[in-house]
């Protein structure tokens, strides 16, 4: 059947035309969003503390959600995290090079009260648990890029658990159990 | 039926690219000053809070969603949007108050045309089946219907240039446009044709930015103790999405929304009319039979700057300035939304008698 007899049925009517959308656009991630990128092209993971509330988001947005204020105070972080939540995917999922199963988990790295989401490897999956502690695997230095997947994937640390009480509150200077 | 007031309106500045700036990051300075003038933190201190914005216009999608990191919405808020001008979600707001289940709205739009091209953006807004696959732009749509009243001989070259340098000589007043200058009729057509008939400056610039507004009861409106000026009246109409079929040379909806808000039913002080191209000011001019006694577009209109989903709700908060200034007793305000004048939205505001 060719393309253009697809667009009948069987009874002849026309089930739908081919009107294929090109718009092309300069796209800006926002003034915050280029910040956190910028620090992220040099291997450093970057947030920013809400004036009022005193949270640390990251990635950062400019705003915090939470009270409506900008957030201008740029904080550095540790690449070591703590796992929140998280979730064994056993899917492919189209257009994903990581082969299933494989773990996609809500991390809080050290310094900051916000999550952000990233994968987790060279872990036994079925070990993984909320509170564990992990730390970052960056790509060489020479691949390094405007993204956040020049840190690889968190992979476990030999560090005590965190209580879930203290998850998104650590220091950047670490935990100490 | 309760009468809401305007209590609060502010704008940023109409700039031709925002440059690295996101919705939020444009947003926040304009909903800061709006909260600081009624005096108020954030969103929690109002009932219900209503946005404009359309996510074609920069590529990103629930760019809207973003808009709310603005707002404080911990705990949660009542919130709603409308995938058009802000105008509409001030229309919204009207509704919900006038039902009783708000006694105070934010209202606020945004929008930043300059990643896209946008008069090729909005002609996907056309009918899906003939028009938008052929990719007819804004410009092109609007100079036929401008070919259309110079044949007829309804307007001039003339006429339309005298719209373009009134709207560039008042915007020299308004610190916001993007466009202002001791601009003459004849400056104008010395240009050359852009999109026959028109030229450049018949045509609205691309421009990023954001405005907001509160409304309220009037018992509420003198709680918060801020001058504020009556929604006396506000009706929209909409005409058929099938060009051929409409009278491109007048606006027929313009026309019974204001009649049905009540246009005439007192001297109108001042206009402010969504005109993106110059012919069109004069179509709405008409329309809403304005006469010399009427200050039309004293902020120079969307030809000084014409911010998408946005534009529309300036305008009410323009009239509404120069009521509480004291320039003005009465105002109308339109807002449009679709090709050559399709959707029209007509607001009424008036001073409130003694707060």
């Amino acid at each position: 059947m060719s393309e253009r007899e697809s667009m009948y049925n069987e009874q002849g009517q026309v089930v739908g035309i081919k009107a294929p959308i090109y718009l092309k656009y300069n796209f800006t991630a926002g003034a915050a969003a280029a910040r956190f990128l910028q620090q992220v092209k040099k291997g450093v993971l970057t947030g920013q503390r809400c004036p009022k509330c005193q949270q640390v988001y990251t990635p950062p947005r400019g705003a915090c959600a939470a009270c409506g204020v900008a957030t201008e105070e740029e904080v550095r972080l540790s690449d070591k995290a703590t796992v929140q939540s998280f979730t064994i995917v056993s899917i492919p999922i189209p257009n994903n090079p990581i082969k299933p199963p494989y773990i996609i988990a809500n991390l809080v790295p050290d310094g900051a009260n916000i999550s952000f989401i990233h994968l987790m490897s060279e872990c036994v999956n079925e070990e993984v648990h909320i509170g564990q502690r992990v730390q970052a695997v960056w790509k060489p230095q020479e691949e390094w890029d405007y993204a956040m997947d020049n840190i690889r994937y968190f992979k476990p640390l030999d560090e005590p658990d965190v209580p879930p009480e203290k998850i998104g509150k650590i220091p950047v200077t670490g935990w100490e159990g | 039926m309760r009468d809401i007031a305007i209590v609060a309106y502010q704008q940023s500045d109409i700039v031709p690219d925002a440059g690295a700036a996101n919705e939020v990051e444009i947003l926040m300075p304009v909903l800061k000053r709006t909260f600081a003038q009624v005096g108020i933190n954030n969103a929690q201190d109002v009932d219900f809070v209503c946005s404009g914005s359309c996510d074609y216009l920069q590529g990103a999608a629930f760019s809207f969603v973003l808009g709310v990191d603005a707002l404080g919405a911990v705990p949660p808020i009542k919130e709603s949007h409308v995938e058009m001008d802000a105008a509409w979600a001030l229309y919204e707001s009207i509704l919900k108050i006038r039902m009783g289940h708000a006694d105070s709205a934010l209202v606020y739009g945004f929008g930043k045309s300059s990643p896209g091209e946008l008069p090729i953006v909005l002609s996907q807004q056309l009918d899906p089946y003939y028009l938008a696959p052929l990719w007819v732009d804004s410009v092109s749509l609007a100079a036929m219907q401008a070919r259309l009243m110079l044949d007829k001989g309804l307007i001039t070259e003339h006429d339309m240039a005298e719209v373009v340098s009134r709207s560039r000589r008042n915007a020299r007043n308004n610190p916001h446009a993007q466009l202002a200058g001791d601009v003459s009729p004849q400056d104008v057509l010395a240009e050359e044709t852009f999109v026959s008939p028109l030229r450049r400056s018949d045509c609205c610039p691309v421009s990023d930015g954001a405005c907001a507004v509160v409304i309220a009861t009037v018992e509420q409106a003198r709680q918060w103790g801020v001058p504020y000026a009556l929604i006396s009246g506000i009706d929209h109409c909409i005409e058929t999405h099938h060009i051929g079929m409409r009278d491109l040379t007048d606006s027929p909806s313009t026309r019974r929304a204001a009649a049905n808000a009540g246009v005439r039913n007192g001297r109108i002080d001042v206009a402010e009319l969504y005109a993106p191209f110059s012919h069109q000011e004069i179509i709405l001019s008409r329309a809403l039979e304005l006469g010399a006694d009427t200050s039309v577009n004293p902020s120079g209109g969307v030809l000084a700057g014409n911010l998408m989903m946005a534009s529309g709700l300036s305008r009410i908060g323009e009239v509404f300035n120069r009521i509480v200034a004291g320039e003005a007793q009465r105002g109308v305000a339109h807002a449009t939304s679709g090709p050559c004048l399709q959707h029209n939205l007509v607001t009424v505001l008036e001073r409130a008698e003694k707060a």
